[in-house]
Parts: C-alpha cells; structure tokens; sequence
C-alpha cells in the first residue's frame, strides 16, 4: 500500500490509500477518516471516507491547503497502527433477481451494452466463468458483503464481498452509461455490488431489485425515522433472495409501516477474518439467523 | 407574503447557499451554481447573503407578487419586466401587489437569480431550502417550481428601488470563457503530450450541461500511461476504484468528453479526474451555455488562492457598496 496525497482544486485534499481495493486499504482509510474527524479541525467542511481512499473538503480561508495536507499526513502512522477491528450490524437485504422491472430497462439499454444479445446476469455468469445463472446468483448471495463506501448518490451503498480474492465476482461497467436506472436495482461494476437509492443514471450491471427502501427524505418508512439514510461504511450485508410473492408481500408491509429489515449486531475483526473467512462469515450469519 | 408562479420558465429552481456536510453520504451541497450571483442579488434587497432566491435556467418565470417587495435579478442577461415594464439588471426594483415580474429572451449567461425582500421561506431540508431533485429534497416538495405553486416569502418590503451593483463588480465569464484548473487528484494518468493538448485544445461546453455537472466536447481524446489496471478499478483506462469526486473535478469517460462536477455532483465514482476548476471560476461555470467555446486554463495553488480572494474582494465591494 503506497499512500497518495493530492489537492482536488483548492478546497479538497484526497488521499488515496491504495490504488487497488482491499479491505486493508478500506480500514487504513476509515481509521484515517474517523482520526480527522475527532481532530476537529477549523475550516474542514466535509470528511468523505471511500473504499480505498478518503477526501477532505476544507475552506483555505481558515486553513491553509499545505497546512491541511501536513495535518493528514500527520494521521497516517496512527492510522497504519489503529485496530482493523469494528462493532458494526449484519443486515438481511431481500433481492427479487431476475425481476421484471430491471428486465425492462436493461433490454431498453441493450445496445450500451457488451452483450446485446443476453441480459446483465448471462452475460456476468459467463465472463465469470460459472455455467448457469443461477449458479453465479448463488454465489452472490452466499457470502456476505462488506459496506465500503455509501454515496454517488443520496445513500447508495457500495459492497465488496467478504471472500478470497479469486472469488470475488468483477464485471465491467455498461459501455455507455444509462439514463435510467429502477429505484432500489441491485447493481455490479468492477469488484462492486451497490444498491441504486434513488431512480436515476447508472453504469452497473442490472442483477435484481429489493424491496426495501434505503433512502426516504420524508422519514416515513418506519426504520428511517431518525435518519433519511440506511447505510454507513462498515456495515455487513446478506442478500437473501426472494421470489414475487414475497416481493410484494414486503412491500406492501413497507407501506404499512410494519417492515422491519432483519438485522444483528456483530464484531468484524480483520486479522480473524484474513485468518478464516468462511468461519468469520459464518459466525456473523449465525448472528443474523438468531435475530 | 406568497409568490405566484403564473409560468416556471424551462427550469427555474429555489436555491440559497446550500447544506454542506453531507456529502459522505452522497448528499451534494447543492445551492446556486452561480454564488457571487445569488449573494450580490440578495444584498442589493437587503436580504442576508444565504436567503433563498430563484434560480432560473435559460429562461425566466412569470410571477404575481401578492403583496409589495424589493426584487434584484443578477447573473445572466434575462430582460426584466414589470407588467411589460423594463427595470435594470443588478439593480433593485419594487413590485407591487398584484404586479406581474416576468422575463424576456435571454441575452448572456445561462442563469439568472431572482432575490426578494424577506427571501423564499419554503420548508428546509438538512438545514437548507436548495432544491436537490435525484434526493428530493428542499425546493418545493423536493423538486422544481411548477405552474400555481405559491411561494412563502419572509415579507419585508426591503430596502426599495434604485440600489445598484456597479458594472465592474457584475462578474460573468468572457468569450472564450477561460475556466482555471489546478491539475492533480489522478493527473499522473495522463501521458504528458496528453495533458498539455487538454490546455491547448479549445474545448465547446456540450447540451448535457446541468446542476449536477457540464459536460465539455471537441477536444482531442486523452492519453493515459500503461499500466495494468488496480483490482477492482474496472478495466477501463480511465477506470479507478471507485473514489470520492472534488466539487470542480474533471472526469473524462473513455478519455473523450470531460465532465466537470457541479453544486450537484455526485460524490464518488469510477472515473479517474485530472485535477479541478479553482472555487473562484465555479462561478462562472453555471453561466456557461450550450455551445459556448472554453479553454482551461493551468494554474497552481498559488494562483488559485490569489484568485479566490480577488473574487471575495468583489464581494466585498459589493458589500460595502450597498452597505
């Protein structure tokens, strides 16, 4: 890991800690991030910590852009020192693959695509060298994944799964971006899932939709009261699949205001994890099995 | 004291100063793409600086005034009118209960920021009334105004006619414009003949020009260094990991048409950026129309920082003008 430090104009310092994704990478950054913050720092506006990398948005009014990069830097060794370890939740999402309503806008943008021929699954399964469908739905629900970043837009988390390198699923993004994108798709780019918070543009692969709301500005839907944001960084996810009844089902009991999303809380250690990752992750799903 | 909008124009939207502090959770500050405007506006109506204001896009809106206030319109060139009267850019004018503020056919500059005495009260979202659609937040119901929605405004009657923002102090691009960038953030991805043709080239700002970014066309495609790409970046050259966006930053897809972020950015993404427009020409950005020719122009920090606190010096004038 090789730490880069870079102005973004005159108001933002970014700070790349790797150039390639990892959890390493992701904990060095989180640590640096949550440092800056409780340094509380005169003239900082915005602190952004990404996958591998964090941004610090400043006013060089009050703080000069060199000063503010020599107060980062003075953050790493810390940083590098600081406990990979986290008290975080496990949350079940529900994922409707295979859906009608991302079918229609993927053959809608079939000719942005690198597959005109197949829908996004087919082509993934393939190029990931699984034989059916169904084989490479299953290895995207059965280990969990890891919230490395929350943003793009309003809320929208960004998931890197929680196994080997080599495991790990990675699809190119859509040659040319969409101009739209359903509400709540479960999406893929790079070594990324994401969930799509709001309707909008999008250049992920289209896997399946939930059900569940993550982003509500109006606090109405019962678990988003406090905050109109569902997702932080280091939060675990479980995509658990779901046919069209049950689909419905939670919506309808979103609108109620009865849906619940299942959820337990957990410790997620790096070192133990790296040391046995089957038996980490099973342990966090027994935790969310018990909830 | 409420505005009605008889007609919203093509995109007219309330915005103040925005609601940073959110933008780790993909939440963009938001506010006037054109600050120095939206602020010169509100002092001349005797508003404070952060009120909010209309921001109207290309073409004005048609308002009914249910009771009297000071009214200003700065930024772009819209012809002003009163009941078919013409009143002065930059300047504040009174309306009157039951007149009618509407707009003839833009002149220059691409957004207009129409201040009212008291400012528009509309309800706030984290702590500000911008309109951010994607999220649906501020504004009205978290969208644009529409046709027969009825403004709040705080109500003061203001300060009155004939307070005026002298002509040196109306900051608005050149043609060209020239929009000044402080090359870095992934700079070292592009091949150095590459990267001085970016500054050589001149460049025309493409249709796809909103809040969220302005796209730029007509450049020669950019070079990157070889490498093999980082796990996770995608396979694309201008692939990254997925990372945080600077507001001003430069994304250029494929290498082709550059993107720089506005007041509405999305937060973070996959595409590497060659560094960021200075904050003292971001300004500028949001008068920019379509087909308007650009150069980027290269400058270090220094010159960014200079740039800066010349623009607060206007502003300041501004202040102690109308003071």
């Amino acid at each position: 890991m090789k730490t880069r430090y870079t102005f973004g104009g005159d108001e933002h310092v970014y700070v790349e800690i790797d150039d390639e994704m990892s959890l390493d990478a992701f904990f060095k950054s989180l640590s640096m991030s949550n440092a800056v913050r409780a340094a509380n720092i005169d003239g900082v506006t915005e602190i952004c910590p990404a996958n591998a990398s964090f941004q610090v948005r400043f006013n060089p009014d009050i703080i000069a852009p060199d000063d503010m990069m020599a107060r980062l830097k003075g953050f790493e060794k810390e940083a590098a020192k600081a406990e990979k370890r986290l008290t975080t939740r496990i949350i079940e999402i529900p994922v409707y693959y295979q859906d009608p309503w991302t079918h229609e806008t993927l053959m809608r943008f079939r000719e942005r695509h690198q597959d005109p021929d197949g829908t996004d699954l087919e082509y993934a399964a393939r190029i990931n060298g699984y034989s059916s469908v169904e084989d490479f739905i299953t290895a995207h629900h059965s280990q969990p994944w890891f919230v490395s970043m929350v943003g793009f837009v309003a809320g929208l988390p960004f998931l890197y799964q929680l196994v080997e390198r080599d495991r790990q699923l990675q699809v190119p993004k859509y040659l040319r971006p969409r101009t739209d994108t359903p509400k709540l798709t479960v999406g893929y780019g790079g070594c990324f899932s994401c969930i799509y918070s709001v309707r909008g543009a999008g250049g992920y692969q289209m896997f399946g939709i939930t059900p569940m709301p993550i982003y509500d500005p109006e606090k109405r839907v019962s678990y988003l009261k406090d905050f109109m944001v569902f997702f932080k960084p280091g939060d675990i996810v479980k995509w658990k699949p779901i046919d069209r009844a049950e689909y419905d089902a939670i919506i309808a009991a979103v609108a109620e205001g009865t849906y619940m999303p299942r959820i337990a809380e957990v410790e997620f250690d790096l070192d133990e994890f790296n040391a046995d990752m089957r038996g980490t992750n099973a342990k966090m799903l027994e935790a969310l099995n018990d909830a | 004291m409420t505005l009605k909008i008889l007609n919203p124009g093509l995109s007219t939207s309330i915005q103040d100063l925005g609601r940073p502090g959110y933008f780790h959770l993909g939440i963009p500050m938001g506010g006037a793409m054109d600050r120095f405007a939206l602020r010169a506006a509100n002092l001349l109506v005797g508003n404070p600086e952060d009120a909010a204001c209309l921001e109207a896009v290309f073409m004005g809106p048609h308002i009914e005034f249910q009771s009297a206030a000071t009214v200003a319109v700065t930024g772009a060139d819209l012809p002003i009118k009163v009941d078919d009267e013409p009143r002065e850019p930059w300047t504040s004018f009174e309306v009157n209960a039951g007149q009618v503020l509407s707009f003839g056919f833009l002149a220059s500059g691409a957004r207009a920021y129409i201040a009212v005495s008291g400012g528009i009260t509309t309800p706030e979202a984290l702590g500000s009334r911008s309109t951010y659609p994607i999220g649906a937040l501020g504004g009205v119901n978290g969208r644009p105004i529409q046709t027969s929605d009825e403004l709040p405004t705080g109500g003061s009657s203001g300060p009155g006619a004939g307070r005026s923002v002298p002509r040196e102090l109306r900051r608005m691009p050149g043609n060209p414009a020239e929009l000044r960038v402080l090359p870095g953030l992934y700079w070292h991805r592009l091949t150095e003949e590459s990267g001085a043709g970016f500054f050589d080239d001149e460049w025309k700002v493409a249709p796809e020009a909103d809040r969220m970014g302005y796209r730029f066309k007509g450049g020669k495609p950019l070079k990157f260094v070889e490498r093999e790409q980082p796990f996770g970046a995608g396979a694309d050259p201008s692939n990254i990991v997925d990372g945080c966006y600077s507001y001003g930053s430069i994304q250029v897809p494929g290498g082709t048409e550059p993107i720089v972020l506005h007041r509405d950015a999305v937060s973070g993404g996959g595409y590497f950026t060659l560094g960021a427009i200075i904050s003292a020409d971001m300004d500028l950005i949001g008068q920019l129309q379509p087909h308007t020719a650009v150069r980027f122009v290269r400058v270090d920090m220094q010159e960014a920082l200079a740039a800066r606190s010349h623009r607060r010096n206007m502003l300041q004038r501004i202040r102690e003008e109308l003071h």
